[in-house]
């Protein structure tokens, strides 16, 4: 790849050699996750190997950890220095969760952890051995029927853009575990760890409300 | 350039407190003691810290939970999370002062994670620092905030000696004003600092914000039993209301007596946050309320004797009456 290196050490993402224009950037980032073979051309994975080497002293080194993650047991080479949102997204394939700031200043990465509301971004994965992890993937029912936050959010068009939707979602399915029958101020600051740049604050408010009421608030 | 991901390092997680210093004291200046990691990894992914081993708190249960002592205080782990302090009924109904600092906290989220150890460690939020600059505070020879065009609207107004950082905790003017005390375990053993002294000034040490060596732990916090249930005030003014560092924040204690409308103040402990390096408990203030009615013009002497003294920078004058009215409401409405 040195013919296609940009002069820091890092391969140009070359996604043309390996997207056609049928395949949407979904299919093609899990594509690449899933094929060892493609995965040091994608850009998205090479901040995460770039990362790994450097030294080669012990300090790189991957280790086998066993998460519990949607209620699978998923094992997974993690690095000491890998984020949650990093083995999510880039080794576990969950892209539902996404990165934003991966400062915890944004949680678009918002996972439920011991069914707690954490940013992934700022979690390292080492930490959460063992403990239950539950991402946007998760939430749907057996027979694929959507969460009744993802459905009231279709219902009241809480989502704009639609990025920091799946961290929305996760904030309010954590507050209506632990309180079923919010009030919209309890709803508001159980979300204001959520940045929405659209500035979709009331259509999700809306949204929760809906999941938690059965009654919409909206006129729409 | 992609700084997404934290720069190599080994991963220990202890279970013992022993073997956290113990690690700790191993590694020297190359260690890193992390708890819930809202600064550390900051730090770590702007690469302005590079650690070689990292020493994860988190799996050590004895430094986690909130117990009340025989002494009719109250014992905090220093890696309970904000959101337990928060919640907890013992704290809310006793030290009500610490639950309401702890909710102000960044987002939920942070305080899901984030603990009450780690929040009063956190390093300066001067955003020259953060940004890896050769500041005072990083081991250079100048400050870039303290300067004709620096942007120092978030910064000191007392205390100021090459660096003009401020603390930006929440929690730690309510632990000050509830008389606290830090209990820290290092390789020497174990050792009691009021919360009053925990927290150091550029004058004493520019590169640290607290008295931890090398190789200590904060073990856990403890609020004596003198304060409990008295009068409390806390409020912070941000410039967000969520994830925001507080531009002055206010922590009163009170206690009082006589009838509703004609009280006296007994005694008073009050402590202003981000107006100094250190959160500055107000002496001249207490002097000034202790003894008296608890009246307007109690509370109104009391706003202005807060800010004497105050020099403040370029942009920064604004936390002078802001301070001021804070006093004030603080005496009025604790």
């Amino acid at each position: 790849m040195a013919d296609n290196t940009n002069g820091r050490g890092h391969p140009e993402p070359r996604f043309d050699q390996f997207v056609s224009k049928a395949t949407s950037r979904r299919q093609f980032i899990k594509g690449v996750i899933f094929s060892g073979a493609a995965a040091t051309g994608a850009g998205y994975l090479l901040t995460l190997g770039g990362c790994s080497g450097g030294s080669g002293s012990a300090s790189g080194v991957e280790r086998l950890l066993t998460l519990n993650v949607n209620g699978q047991t998923r094992p997974v080479d993690v690095l000491p220095n890998e984020t949650l949102a990093m083995t999510l997204r880039y080794k576990l394939g969950l892209t539902g969760t996404k990165l934003g700031c991966d400062r915890g200043e944004c949680g678009a990465c918002t996972v439920l952890i011991d069914g707690v509301a954490s940013y992934s971004c700022s979690t390292l994965t080492h930490a959460v051995r063992g403990r239950p992890i539950m991402t946007i993937e998760g939430l749907e029912g057996p027979n694929g029927e959507l969460h009744k936050v993802q459905q009231a959010m279709i219902d009241e068009l809480g989502p704009q853009c639609g990025f920091c939707t799946p961290g929305q979602i996760m904030s309010a399915v954590a507050l209506l575990e632990a309180n079923p029958t919010p009030t919209r101020d309890e709803v508001r600051h159980a979300l204001s760890g959520n940045l929405c740049r659209c500035g979709a604050y009331d259509h999700y408010l809306n949204a929760v409300m809906l999941a938690a009421t059965g009654e919409r608030v909206s006129q729409a | 350039m992609s700084r997404d991901m934290m720069s190599a390092f080994e991963l220990y997680q202890p279970d013992t407190v022993d073997g956290a210093v113990d690690l700790l004291g191993r590694f020297g200046a190359e260690g890193w003691a992390l708890a819930g990691g809202n600064d550390s990894f900051d730090w770590f992914k702007d690469r302005v810290k590079r650690p070689k081993y990292v020493v994860d708190l988190g799996g050590i249960a004895a430094l986690k939970g909130i117990r009340e002592s025989a002494d009719g205080g109250v014992e905090i782990g220093a890696l309970t999370s904000l959101t337990e302090v928060e919640q907890s009924s013992v704290i809310q109904g006793r030290y009500k002062l610490l639950a309401d600092a702890a909710r102000r906290v960044a987002s939920p989220q942070i305080r899901n994670s984030g603990t009450i150890g780690g929040n009063v460690c956190q390093d300066a939020r001067c955003w020259y620092y953060r940004y890896g600059v050769d500041c005072y505070r990083a081991g250079g020879n100048t400050c870039y905030a303290d300067t004709p065009e620096g942007q120092n609207r978030e910064h000191c107004l007392w205390g100021a000696d090459r660096c003009v950082a401020v603390s930006p905790s929440d929690t730690a003017p309510a632990l000050v004003a509830l008389d606290a005390t830090m209990v820290i375990v290092g390789p020497g053993g174990q050792r009691e600092v009021k919360a009053e002294e925990f927290f150091i000034g550029p004058n004493i040490d520019i590169e640290r914000m607290t008295v931890l060596e090398a190789g200590e732990v904060l073990t856990a916090i403890r609020l004596p039993a003198e304060w409990s249930g008295a009068r409390f005030y806390f409020e912070k003014v941000a410039d967000r209301n969520t994830w925001d560092f507080p531009l002055v924040n206010i922590a009163a204690a009170m206690k009082v007596s006589g009838a509703a409308g004609s009280e006296t103040v007994d005694a008073i402990r009050i402590v202003a946050g981000a107006v100094q390096c250190v959160p500055r408990r107000l002496t001249v203030v207490e002097e000034v309320v202790r003894g008296q009615a608890k009246t307007a013009e109690t509370a109104s002497l009391a706003g202005q004797s807060a800010v004497r003294g105050a020099t403040p920078l370029n942009f920064n004058h604004f936390k002078i009456p802001l301070l001021q009215n804070l006093v004030t409401r603080a005496i009025r409405d604790a």
